[in-house]
């Protein structure tokens, strides 16, 4: 069914008649208002900035409007070294942050740890506490790959239902709206799920979890 | 033809309410928009009043320690009373006693609060 209505808005297009759905119009005013959190931990923020300025200029993706307060932001762009102690910080932050609500994991350490991987204080992932749309990697990554990423949660908004099964967690109300903030423990940082998933090495005295 | 020409200010009115209104008309659908369309998702942390990421701690409702009196009695020795010294002086002679005697308890005070400070140590420095 919903092929045929594509193949039909095809043929109408084709003959110069425009039509579209109440969805798509929604997604696509939605993916153009896209407002991040004034939010940067490290260099790759100076890369965030960078891409909001006249040079590659993220207005013209409906971006440029960075807002100091959660309370007003759809994105937070995680541009950094995410350490044990601004974990907490985060996770809190984007729970303040209204639905729908997206997230972009910036360059290698918010991604994994980056070259910080087997420190004992930086986090290997921000996307074991938050969900992430999409990662970029780079170390920093350039302002083009922030647009590409930028680009790329645009078509993840321009694509999700707003109905059925497969709706947003904003639209359900049977998912929680707060993500658990990591809390600390005796060996630092314990994630609130799959806490072996990165062990200690053999004998690190520190037992370094996540 | 009567009302603008009877009345030359109905021009500004009629911009006024449109000004009025085009600021309010967005902030009005926002409004409706975000109170019978918006998916709410509220939680504790979410409805929290500190927004920057941290945890608020203790009670709101606390005493300043208000360190700034120190400055407030400099100031109303050497700059307040200055100001009245001047017209003292300029009016001495024609003053009653009465009026001599209420300049002479404030000075009276203001010279304490000078003693005051010279003992706390707050006119040395260097």
């Amino acid at each position: 069914m919903a092929d045929d209505l594509k193949e039909l808005k095809i043929e109408l297009s084709k003959n110069g008649i425009f039509t579209t759905t109440l969805e798509e119009l929604y997604n696509w005013g939605r993916k153009n208002s896209v407002w991040p959190l004034t939010f940067g931990l490290a260099c790759c923020a100076i890369e965030m900035i960078a891409t909001t300025m006249a040079r590659y200029d993220l207005a013209r993706f409906g971006a440029e409007v960075f807002r100091p307060s959660p309370r007003q932001a759809d994105l937070i762009i995680v541009s950094g070294t995410v350490t044990k102690k601004m974990a907490p910080q985060v996770v809190r932050l984007y729970n303040q942050m209204p639905e729908p609500k997206y997230v972009i994991a910036m360059g290698a350490c918010a991604i994994s740890g980056g070259p910080f991987r087997d420190g004992y204080n930086v986090l290997k992932g921000i996307d074991r506490y938050i969900p992430v749309d999409v990662h970029i990697p780079g170390c920093p990554p350039r302002p083009e790959a922030l647009i590409h990423a930028f680009m790329t949660l645009q078509k993840k908004i321009e694509e999700q239902a707003l109905a059925g099964e497969n709706r947003p967690r904003h639209l359900r109300a049977d998912l929680p709206s707060e993500f658990e903030v990591p809390e600390f423990g005796e060996h630092g940082l314990e994630p609130p799920a799959n806490p072996e998933l990165f062990p200690a090495l053999p004998g690190n005295p520190l037992k370094v979890l996540q | 033809m009567s009302g603008i020409s009877e009345h030359p200010w109905m021009t500004v009115v009629a911009l006024l309410i449109g000004a009025v209104a085009f600021g309010f008309a967005p902030l009005a659908m926002a409004w409706l928009w975000a109170r019978f369309f918006s998916p709410k998702k509220p939680g504790a942390i979410k409805n929290a009043t500190y927004e920057c990421g941290l945890e608020s701690k203790g009670d709101a409702w606390i005493q300043f320690g208000a360190s700034y009196y120190l400055y407030a009695i400099v100031f109303l020795v050497f700059d307040v009373e200055a100001v009245f010294l001047l017209p003292f002086a300029v009016a001495f002679t024609g003053l009653s006693a009465g009026a001599s005697i209420a300049m002479l308890v404030f000075l009276l005070l203001l010279v304490e609060g000078l003693v005051w400070a010279c003992q706390k140590g707050v006119l040395t420095w260097a």
